[in-house]
C-alpha cells in the first residue's frame, strides 16, 4: 500500500518537477531582461537535476514497485530464470548467442594449441632430432583425429538416430509448452504445491527465530512456482535439464576414431615409458599432446550440419518461452532496471542493484523489526532502557580498594557463627553496590554502547587533553616534555593501534574507550595548545596589570580565549572518534553498531548493512549539529574579536 | 612624592638571529604626580618599549625606574594600561570587562556593581552593561578599556596609542574624555600617540623621542591641555602657538624618518 502511494508520489513529482522547471525557464526569460538575476538562475538546471534525482530514486525504488504491484513477479521470473539456466548449456553449443558453433571454436582452439606445441618442439634445444621427429608425428596423428569427427560420411546411424531423438523431444516440449493446460497437474499435486508455497513464504520475507529472537536470513526469492505461468516454466526447465543431460552424454565416436585414438594413446604411453629420467622434456611434451587428444575426444565435435535440426528446435523453444513470458518481460526490463532475478543450481537470487540496494520497504520493515527490543540484533536491542538500581551504578563507579585502604580489618565470624558488621565491612558493601536504593532507567543496546564509547573516550580526552594542551601552550618545559611523546603516537593512524590495544585491554569497552581516548587526546592537546599560544599578549598583559594572578589569567583569560579552538577540536575529535569506533568495532567486539554491520556483512544482510549505515550517519549528524549549536551558544564572539 | 623616576634606563633586545637592537638608551626623566605626559616619535623609536617597562611587562637591561620610590618589577595594579586595540575580553560583557580587576581581587560583587555603573556613566556607556563587547564600535570599546583600567584606581595610567584606531570625530570626543578624566581624577598619565596634534592637545608635557638608539630628543612644556579643560579643542587648534609648535615637531619627526629611510637604503 505504502509502496503504491510512494510510486504515485514519485510519478507526480517527476511531472511537477518538469512543469516547475518550465515555469522557471519562462520567468528566467523575463528576469534576464528586467532584473533580479538571482531568480533568473536555474530553470533548465531544475529540470535536469530534479528529474535525474527522481529517476535515481525511481531506480532505487523500482524493485519495491515490482514488489508492491506484482508481488508474484519475482517468483515467476525465478522460474523463467530456471529455464534460461537449463537452456544455457544447450544454446552454448550453437551460434544462437555465440558467434560460432561450439565444434568450430573447439577445433580452432585445439589446432592453435597443436601449432604452438609444434613450434616449441622444433625450436627446443633440449630435444634431439629423433625425439623431435617422433613428437611431431604424434602431433600429426592427433591432428588427423579431427576430420574423423567432422566427416558426415563417418557419422554413425545410431548417433544420427539419437540426435533426432533429442530434437524430437525438444520439439514435443515446445508443442506442449504452448498448450494452455501444460503441465497437466492433478488436483492433489496442485494442492500440495500451494501448501508448499505458503509454507515457503513470500518474496523478501524475514523470519524471526522465536527462541533466540534473532533475525534469520531473508528468503530472497521464493523458489516453488506459485502461479500457473510459473509452474509451466518450472516444469519445462526440469524437462530441459533431462534433455541437455542426454545430449551431453552423447559422443560422436565412430569405430575408426575409437581405433585411431586408442592407437595414439598407446603409442604415446609406450614412448613415455621408454624414456629415461633425463629425457623429462620429451615426456612432458608427449603428455601435453595426449591432453589435447583427450580434449578432442571429450569435446562434442560433430559434422558441420549434423545438428542443424536440433539448433532449430532450440531456437523455436526459446521463441516460444519468450512469447509465453508475455508481460513479465516488461516487468523485468522496467522494474528490475539494473539487474534481474537469476537462477543458479537450486536457488534463485536477486542480482544487481536489487541485491545490494535493498528495497526500501524491506529495509524499513527490517528496521522496525530490529528496533523492537525483543528482536534487536544478536539478542541485543538497538536501543532500549533497563531499570537498574542506583546501587549498581555506585558499585560500578567507585573502586573497591576504597574499602581496602581504610584502617581496621574486615569482620570475622564469631564462634557462634554470626558475622558482626563493622564500619569497614559496611564501606565495602557500599562500594561494591551491595545494597538497595531505588531504580532508575539506564539505556543499553548497540547504539547506546557505541555512543557511550565515543562519549567516554571523548570525555577522558578532553579532561586530560585540554589542561595539558593549555599547559603546553604556556610552559616551555611542558611543551618540550610532552611534545615528543605525543608526536610519537599521533602520526600513527589510530586503527593501527587497534589490534594492539584490543589484545592488551580486551575486546570490550576498555580497549575501545582507550583507543578513542588516544584519538581525542592528541586532537584536544593540539587544539588547546593552539588556543593557548594564540592568546594575544595584550590580553594577558591587560589582565596582569588589572591584578590577576597567574592562575587567574589561566582560568579567566587563556581558557576562555582558547575556547573556540577547543570546541572546534572537540568537533573534529567527535568525527574522528566516530569513524575510528566503527572500524574498531569491525575488528572485534560483541556489541555496537559497527559490530552489527560487520555481522550483517558476513551473512549478506544488505538491509541491515544499510540500516547501520543510516543509523551511523544520523548519529554522526546528531553529534555534529549538537556541537555546532553548543559552539554557537558558547562562543558567539568567534571571529568578531 | 609619588613620582615616576627613570634613571639611566637602557633596553637592548636580542633577536633570535643574534642581532641586538638598542631600543632605549640612557633614559632619564621624572614625572610628577598628576602630570599628563604625551610621547611622540617615529615608528620604532621605543615608545611601546618604554611603556612596557613602566608597566612591568618587560625588565630593562640596565637602569632603574621607580614609582613612589618603589622599583618597578612586574605588572601591578597601581599602574593601569590601556592598549590600542584588542585587549578587551570578548567573551565578557561590557560590565564584566570593567569589573574584571575587582573580580580578580575578589571584592564584594554588590559593591563592585555600583562602581561599574558609575564608571560606565563617566565614560558614557550607561545602559550598555550587558552588551557583549564584540558588538561595540571601536570608540565604545576604547571607552570600556578606559573604564576597566580606571576602576582599579591606579596611580599611573599608561596608554599606548589608545585612540589610534578611531575616526577623527570619535577621536576628538575621546580626547575630551581623557582630559576630563585627567582633571577629575588627577591621575598621572603617560599617553603615546602618533598624532602630533593629539600630543599637543593632551600633553601637559611632551617628549619627542628619536630612534636608534631610542632616546628623548626634545622636551616641551605645553599650555594647551589646561586650556583644553575650559575651551573647545577645535578652538585651540587655531591658536598660533599651537600651529607653530606643530610645524616644528612635524619637521623634526620628518627629518628623523628621512634619516632612518636613508640608513635603511
Ligand atoms: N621583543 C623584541 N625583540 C626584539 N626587538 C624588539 C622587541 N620589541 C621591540 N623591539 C625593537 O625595539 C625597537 C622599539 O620598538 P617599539 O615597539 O618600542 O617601537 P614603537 O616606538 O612603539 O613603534 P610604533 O610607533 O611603531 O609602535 C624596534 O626597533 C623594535 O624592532
Ligand atoms: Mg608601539
Amino acid at each position: 500500500m505504502l509502496t503504491q502511494i510512494v510510486t504515485f508520489l514519485i510519478f507526480f513529482a517527476v511531472i511537477g518537477c518538469i512543469l516547475y522547471g518550465r515555469r522557471l525557464i519562462k520567468t528566467e526569460k523575463i528576469d534576464a531582461v528586467f532584473g533580479n538575476p538571482e531568480r533568473a538562475l536555474g530553470g533548465t538546471h531544475w529540470v535536469i537535476v530534479g528529474s535525474s534525482f527522481l529517476l535515481l530514486v525511481w531506480l532505487y525504488y523500482s524493485w519495491d514497485i515490482a514488489k508492491g504491484f506484482y508481488p508474484k513477479s519475482a517468483n515467476e521470473l525465478c522460474q523463467v530464470a530456471k529455464v534460461n539456466d537449463s537452456l544455457l548449456g544447450l544454446k552454448y553449443q550453437f551460434p544462437i548467442e555465440e558467434r560460432e558453433l561450439k565444434s568450430t571454436s573447439q577445433i580452432k582452439q585445439e589446432n592453435k594449441n597443436l601449432k604452438k606445441i609444434t613450434i616449441e618442439i622444433q625450436n627446443s634445444n633440449e630435444l634431439d632430432s629423433q625425439q623431435k621427429t617422433i613428437l611431431v608425428d604424434f602431433i600429426t596423428k592427433t591432428n588427423q583425429l579431427i576430420p574423423l569427427l567432422t566427416n558426415e560420411d563417418l557419422l554413425e546411424n545410431e548417433t544420427k538416430q539419437r540426435i533426432d531423438d533429442i530434437t524430437g523431444k525438444i520439439n514435443l516440449l515446445t508443442e506442449n509448452f504452448q498448450k494452455s493446460d501444460y503441465p497437466f497437474e492433478t488436483e492433489l499435486e496442485f494442492n500440495e504445491r500451494l501448501k508448499a508455497v505458503s509454507e515457503e513464504g513470500g518474496w523478501g520475507i524475514t523470519k524471526v527465530d522465536a527462541g533466540s529472537g534473532t533475525i534469520e536470513n531473508t528468503i530472497e526469492v521464493p523458489l516453488i512456482p506459485a502461479t500457473n505461468r510459473g509452474l509451466k516454466f518450472h516444469v519445462a526447465a526440469q524437462e530441459l535439464n533431462l534433455i541437455s543431460d542426454e545430449f551431453f552424454q552423447l559422443r560422436n565416436h565412430n569405430p575408426e576414431f575409437k581405433k585411431r585414438i586408442k592407437e595414439l594413446k598407446d603409442d604415446i604411453k609406450a614412448y613415455r615409458n621408454d624414456l629415461s629420467d633425463s629425457e623429462e622434456v620429451a615426456s612432458t611434451y608427449a603428455k601435453n599432446i595426449v591432453k589435447i587428444a583427450r580434449r578432442i575426444e571429450f569435446a562434442s565435435i560433430y559434422p558441420p550440419n549434423a545438428l542443424d535440426k536440433m539448433q532449430n528446435a532450440i531456437v523455436q523453444f526459446d521463441n516460444a518461452q519468450i512469447k509465453a513470458q508475455g508481460g513479465l518481460r516488461f516487468i523485468d526490463i522496467f522494474l528490475f532496471p539494473a539487474g534481474t532475478i537469476v537462477a543458479s543450481g537450486p536457488s534463485c537470487s536477486e542480482q544487481g542493484s536489487g541485491r545490494w540496494l535493498p528495497k526500501p520497504s524491506d529495509t524499513f520493515n527490517k528496521f522496525i523489526l530490529m528496533s523492537k527490543p525483543s528482536v534487536g540484533y544478536k539478542d541485543i536491542p538497538l536501543l532500549w532502557i533497563n531499570m537498574v538500581d542506583v546501587s549498581k551504578i555506585i558499585g560500578f563507579i567507585l573502586p573497591d580498594w576504597i574499602a581496602d585502604i581504610l584502617p581496621g580489618e574486615y569482620p570475622v565470624h564469631t564462634k557462634d557463627g554470626i558475622v558482626k558488621q563493622n564500619f569497614k565491612g559496611k564501606v565495602l558493601k557500599f562500594v561494591t553496590g551491595d545494597f538497595k536504593l531505588f531504580k532508575i532507567p539506564v539505556p543499553y543496546g548497540h547504539i547506546w554502547d557505541s555512543f557511550l564509547r565515543v562519549f567516554l573516550g571523548l570525555i577522558f580526552g578532553i579532561l586530560i587533553g585540554v589542561p595539558l594542551g593549555l599547559f603546553m601552550g604556556l610552559n616551555r618545559f611542558a611543551k618540550g616534555f610532552f611534545d615528543p611523546l605525543i608526536e610519537l603516537y599521533r602520526p600513527v593512524p589510530p586503527l593501527a593501534w587497534a589490534p594492539l590495544i584490543i589484545s592488551v585491554l580486551g575486546i570490550d569497552n576498555t580497549g575501545k574507550v582507550f583507543l578513542l581516548f588516544m584519538v581525542s587526546l592528541s586532537i584536544m592537546i593540539i587544539s588547546a595548545r593552539a588556543g593557548a599560544s594564540g592568546t594575544q599578549l595584550s590580553k594577558i598583559h591587560a589582565a596582569h596589570s588589572l591584578g590577576a594572578s597567574k592562575k587567574q589569567i589561566l582560568r579567566y583569560v587563556i581558557f576562555p580565549n582558547s575556547l573556540p579552538e577547543i570546541l572546534t577540536g572537540i568537533r573534529v575529535a567527535v568525527g574522528m572518534c566516530w569513524g575510528t569506533l566503527v572500524a574498531a568495532e569491525f575488528l572485534a567486539g560483541t556489541t555496537g553498531i559497527g559490530f552489527v554491520e560487520n555481522v550483517a556483512k558476513k551473512y549478506f544482510q544488505y538491509e541491515v548493512i544499510w540500516i547501520t549505515i543510516f543509523i551511523m550517519g544520523m548519529l554522526g549528524l546528531l553529534f555534529d549539529v549538537t556541537l555546532r549549536k553548543i559552539i554557537d551558544k558558547t562562543i558567539p564572539w568567534r571571529g568578531k574579536g | 612624592m609619588s613620582d615616576l623616576i627613570s634613571q639611566n634606563l637602557n633596553m637592548i633586545f636580542k633577536t633570535p638571529k643574534g642581532e641586538t637592537v638598542h631600543a632605549l638608551k640612557d633614559l632619564n626623566f621624572t614625572l610628577k604626580k598628576g602630570e599628563l605626559l604625551t610621547v611622540l616619535g617615529p615608528s620604532g623609536c621605543g615608545k611601546t618599549t618604554l611603556l612596557n617597562i613602566t608597566a612591568g611587562f618587560i625588565r630593562p637591561t640596565s637602569g632603574t625606574i621607580t614609582l613612589n620610590k618603589k622599583e618597578i618589577d612586574g605588572p601591578g595594579v597601581e599602574r593601569g594600561m590601556v592598549f590600542q586595540q584588542g585587549a578587551l575580553f570578548e567573551w565578557l560583557t561590557v560590565a564584566e570587562n570593567v569589573n574584571f580587576g575587582l573580580r580578580m581581587k575578589k571584592e564584594d560583587p554588590i559593591k563592585t556593581q555600583k562602581k561599574v555603573d558609575e564608571w560606565l556613566e563617566i565614560v558614557g556607556l550607561q545602559g550598555f552593561g550587558n552588551t557583549p563587547t564584540y558588538q561595540l564600535s571601536g570608540g565604545m570599546q576604547q571607552r570600556v578599556a578606559l573604564a576597566r583600567c580606571l576602576i582599579n584606581d591606579p596611580d599611573l595610567i599608561l596608554m599606548d596609542e589608545p585612540l589610534g584606531a578611531l575616526d577623527a570625530l570619535t577621536r576628538e570626543k575621546m580626547q575630551s574624555l581623557v582630559l576630563k578624566i585627567w582633571k577629575e581624577t588627577g591621575k598621572t598619565i603617560i599617553l603615546i600617540t602618533h598624532s602630533v596634534e593629539e600630543a599637543l592637545l593632551l600633553g601637559e608635557r611632551l617628549y619627542v623621542m628619536a630612534p636608534r638608539p631610542g632616546r628623548i630628543h626634545k622636551e616641551y612644556n605645553l599650555p594647551f591641555a589646561s586650556m583644553g579643560l575650559k575651551q573647545d579643542l577645535r578652538e585651540i587648534k587655531k591658536n598660533k602657538d599651537f600651529s607653530s609648535t606643530r610645524e616644528e615637531i612635524l619637521e623634526m619627526i620628518w627629518n628623523m624618518e628621512e634619516e632612518i629611510m636613508g640608513k635603511d637604503i
